[in-house]
């Protein structure tokens, strides 16, 4: 076993360090070590999306990382989302469309949704549920999550997303 | 009810839990971390069946930041096997039934013999995960394979047995009869005989199995946070096993992600990490892996039947004759209940004189079979739903008339079936109308004939469009009970526990909205707990689309003691009498005068102990009431689905294009919440009718051990589905209210098996296997091409 390292990284806009091993996963860095359990872990092989991160600036599966390859990065995690009382209105558009029922997908939800629309500004529904089949959800049927994926990206892009497939 | 109600119930109020959940901020089993916590890895079985010669630990125990490692030798003298009989049945079933029971116990960590892939033979508890993880890779077991036992029927005629006191691998078999099957199938002008499969495919919630445990030496009790569907259930088998009193022993299950069924008994690691607690004194955790969870989890269906049916030339089924083989792996830690299960609800919702069933529970080398939403229901509509398309196949009519003209008319209700339901009560459908709902489903989907006509052109042009119908009907809210404590303390506040335990159905909120009405004060005024063994004496859990049900009844019965000393108080203080008294708006008024009123509030202060109360004479201080809420019996939620299907010739891929259920599940407490659950339920029914197998191969290796290989359902697979709530009340409850959780994954795998025979019928496909492969469809065309040649 190789001794533990300091990994310095920045967590929504703060400036965090802690131990951890080579091969510690950075999923298991996040809640273990610096006690951010909202991103949680649903299959530790990279399928299921349940612990994505965003690592600068794209969605990433934080179960496929080592610590050690985030030294330095910046990352946007679940617990960065709401301002004190106040959700991020993707938070509220979960709530509002019934996109989740026990919770556990939903962090990984988010910051895969963020991701999805924040990085393109002309997504069609069918975008969208692609986009989206990057994380699993077991209990709504998804149905919600693609209404309020879509409401936010309407929100964020300032036009409706188009029910056509972009892609023909 | 109150007086003057609010009238939460049948209002969509945003789920309280989701400020919580949305934040990432709820609490999982995986997110405790408790001081000097250590952590438990489980070495596995990789044979499907072998002796056990020897588990060499030293390897494992030289280890660095290992604490303790433990095989099944170590054991078997400590901890008492779970017993096979985790439910109990009623007598007056039995008699129905006529079962022989024989459910194995199941040993923690056996010493002896390993019976499936995925079984612990050993443990390891280490300073942390990664370490514990290490040592386990050094554990050796010394093994002598034996023959694997693959499935059910080969278990019957198999030389070796997978329990050496269950001669030909049989732990249970059931009968039950309504009339005279023999007599009828031989008078029946028409027979059709057939073999259907139901495969094997499990619940897989998001979040695995996990259990923590912290023993308090000081007063020698134990507090268990498992994943857990039944905290009751687990905490009598820890008592048991550790041979504590139950009020020593606390179990808590925190948020849980996702059940389904599989999380609904009690499994060897709730006890077995108990015992660690207690045995080194310290907190310990052990988190279930996804690989552990594909292994090891409860599994379930895996039925195959053989079906006679005797019906006339109008397609009117005088008689079933229902023999079935369950699967039920290595264990059934439910013993006969799922095929128990499948009997009574073989006939669905149609009008049939006479039936018979024979069924016989059987083991295999392979995972425990579990109940799992539906829980025996999908495999008896895949038999009979695939039954009546082949009738009308064979008398050239529509499936739908087929259906209508077999189906139990509204005047009928309610409707005795004729045989006892699980809970020792003959089965009576309390109400409905099936075949309205049919007709709506049909409309959903455009109309039965405008989509025949659109079948033909679709075919004309060398597309193949199919549409599968599918109905059931669903025993819901199941005793034998649930509890529930209300209280009313000093605040004002009206506290509610009950021994439901959510994993997702948003109870929190569904309770609130109950107990909101039936006190007539605001929904922020009532506080909700669950799953806490603390709060509420004896509880039973969240299983068997029972909790609305259940737990609203116990609440309601809890509120109504409460209410007794509400009025009697409130009457001795504002010198009336209890009969001129209403509760509203958190109050306890005069009737007929708006100022004289005193709060909840008030009320609780004045019920008080102590010198200056103002109790009348004989009442008891402090408001609070426990209930214990036994349901006559259950209540009969139903559906019927329609689906339209397009087949792709070119890849044997199913498209649905349009998914329609029309659903009954009576009064709705929170319509959004329901509509979610029934939703929610398809989807899984839709994984398992077309991609979810757990799939062994022939020396008995799970092949299915990833994500990569056992696939769910993403956003992208889902169709455009649309449910249709009916609301017919049960006249069961004073809420009206049927349960509804487990619904929607009844249907999917026979409508889609019967859309899929439907579109491909000029190739005279049958298709009555589940799940509907690609490749099974591309062999159809094939052929089909081949004779048209």
């Amino acid at each position: 076993m190789t001794t533990s390292r300091t990994i310095s990284l920045t967590i929504n806009g703060e400036v965090l360090s802690g131990e951890a091993a080579p091969r510690m996963l950075l999923a298991d860095f996040l809640r273990d070590v610096l006690g951010k359990t909202g991103t949680h872990v649903g299959c530790e092989h990279g399928v299921c999306g349940a612990c994505t991160v965003i690592v600068d600036g794209q969605a990433a599966r934080s179960c496929l990382m080592f610590a050690v390859q985030a030294e330095g990065a910046d990352l946007k995690t679940v617990e960065g989302l709401a301002n004190g009382e106040e959700l991020h209105p993707l938070q509220k558009l979960f709530s509002e469309h019934r996109a989740l029922q026990c919770g556990y997908c939903t962090p990984g939800m988010l910051m895969t949704a963020i991701d999805l629309v924040e990085s393109n500004d002309s997504l069609s529904e069918e975008d969208i549920k692609v986009g989206m089949s990057a994380a699993l959800c077991r209990c709504t049927g998804y149905e919600g999550i693609i209404k309020a994926v879509t409401a936010y990206a309407e929100q964020v892009h300032g036009k409706p997303v188009s029910r056509e497939d972009n892609n023909g | 009810m109150a007086d003057t109600m609010p009238s939460y119930i049948g209002r969509s109020v945003v789920r309280r839990e989701d400020n919580r959940l949305v934040r990432g901020a709820g609490t999982f089993v995986g997110d405790m971390k408790l001081d000097g916590m250590v952590h438990v890895a489980i070495v596995r079985s990789q044979l499907p069946h072998a002796i056990i010669n020897g588990v060499n630990l030293n390897a494992a125990r030289a280890v660095d930041g290992v604490e303790l490692a433990l095989n099944g030798d170590d054991l078997k003298d400590v901890l008492p096997p779970i017993s096979g009989m985790q439910v109990t049945a009623p007598k007056t079933w039995r008699d129905g039934m006529d079962p022989r029971i024989e459910i194995p116990d199941q040993t923690l960590v056996p010493y002896d013999k390993v019976r499936y892939v995925g079984e612990p033979y050993a443990l390891v508890v280490a300073r942390d995960r990664y370490i514990a993880e290490d040592a386990a890779e050094l554990i050796d077991g010394d093994f002598e394979t034996l023959p694997p036992i693959a499935n059910a029927e080969a278990a019957l005629d198999a030389e070796s047995l997978v329990h050496d006191h269950l001669p030909g691998n049989i732990a249970a078999t059931l009968h039950a009869r309504k009339g005279d099957g023999e007599a009828a199938l031989e008078a029946a002008p028409r027979r059709l005989k057939r073999r259907y499969f139901h495969h094997r495919y499990a619940a897989m919630p998001m979040e695995c199995r996990g259990v923590v445990a912290e023993y308090d030496s000081r007063t020698d009790s134990i507090t268990v946070w498992s994943s857990t569907q039944v905290v009751h259930w687990v905490r009598r088998e820890v008592a048991n096993a550790l041979d504590m009193a139950e009020e020593r022993v606390r179990v808590v299950a925190p948020d849980v992600g996702g059940g389904f069924g599989g999380k609904g008994h009690v499994y060897p690691e709730d006890i077995l990490v108990a015992y660690l607690a207690k045995r080194l004194d310290r907190p310990v955790k052990w988190l279930e892996d996804r690989h552990e969870h594909l292994l090891n989890a409860a599994h379930s269906r895996d039925n195959l039947f053989d079906i006679e049916v005797g019906f006339d030339d109008d397609g009117k089924i005088s008689v079933v004759k229902n023999y079935f083989l369950v699967d039920s792996g290595a264990y059934s830690p439910v013993g006969a209940a799922i095929a128990g299960n499948s009997i009574a609800h073989f006939m669905g919702p149609y009008d049939i004189p006479h039936y018979e069933a024979d069924c016989k529970v059987m083991m295999t080398n392979r995972t425990p079979n579990a109940p799992y939403r539906g829980a025996g229901r999908p495999e008896v509509a895949l038999a009979m739903e695939r039954s009546i398309d082949l009738i009308a196949n064979e008398l050239g009519l529509d499936p739908a008339e087929v259906r209508f003209r077999n189906m139990i008319q509204p005047e009928q209700m309610p409707y005795a079936v004729g045989l006892p339901y699980r809970d020792g009560v003959m089965i009576e459908y309390d109400s409905g109308d099936y075949p309205e709902a049919l007709r709506k489903a049909l409309d959903g989907i455009g109309g039965l004939e405008a989509f025949r006509e659109r079948q033909k052109a679709a075919l004309a042009e060398g597309r193949y469009l199919g549409l599968g119908l599918g109905c059931y009907v669903e025993g819901t809210g199941i005793g034998p009970f649930e509890g529930a404590t209300v209280k009313i303390d000093s605040s004002g506040k009206v506290m509610v526990a009950t021994g439901a335990c959510p994993q997702g159905q948003g109870h929190e909120t569904a309770f609130a909205q109950v107990a909101a009405d039936i006190w007539g004060v605001d929904i922020d005024d009532v506080v909700v707990t669950v799953a806490d063994t603390s709060h509420v004496t004896m509880g039973y859990g969240t299983i068997a689309s029972r909790s609305a049900v259940t737990g609203s009844g116990a609440i309601q019965e809890s509120s109504d003691k409460v209410k007794e000393k509400v009025f009697a108080i409130a009457a001795n203080v504002l010198e009336t009498s209890e009969a001129d008294l209403e509760l509203r708006d958190g109050s306890v008024g005069v009737k007929g005068v708006p100022d004289m009123s005193m709060t909840l509030k008030e009320v609780a202060r004045a019920a008080l102990p102590g010198w200056i109360h103002q109790r009348p004479e004989g009442i008891e201080a402090g408001l609070e009431g426990t209930a214990y809420y036994e349901p006559p019996t259950v209540t009969w939620a139903y559906a019927a689905t329609a689906a339209i299907v397009e087949i792709d010739a070119e890849t044997g891929a199913v498209q649905i294009e349009n998914y329609v259920e029309v659903h009954d599940a009576g009064t709705l407490i929170n319509p959004a919440i329901a509509d979610g659950q029934v939703k929610g339920g398809l989807v899984q029914g839709i994984g398992g009718g077309l991609f979810e197998e757990p799939s062994y191969d022939e020396h008995g290796q799970l092949m299915t051990g990833s994500f990569m290989d056992y696939l769910l359902p993403t956003a992208s697979d889902v169709p455009p589905i649309n449910v249709i709530h009916s609301e017919t009340p049960s006249p069961r409850n004073a809420f009206g209210f049927k349960g509804l959780g487990e619904g929607g994954a009844i249907a999917p795998p026979v409508v889609i098996a019967n859309a899929v025979c439907d579109a491909l019928k000029p190739f005279g496909a049958e298709l009555n296997n589940t799940p509907v492969r690609a490749e099974d469809i591309l062999n159809i065309l094939e052929s089909g091409a081949v004779a048209a040649e």
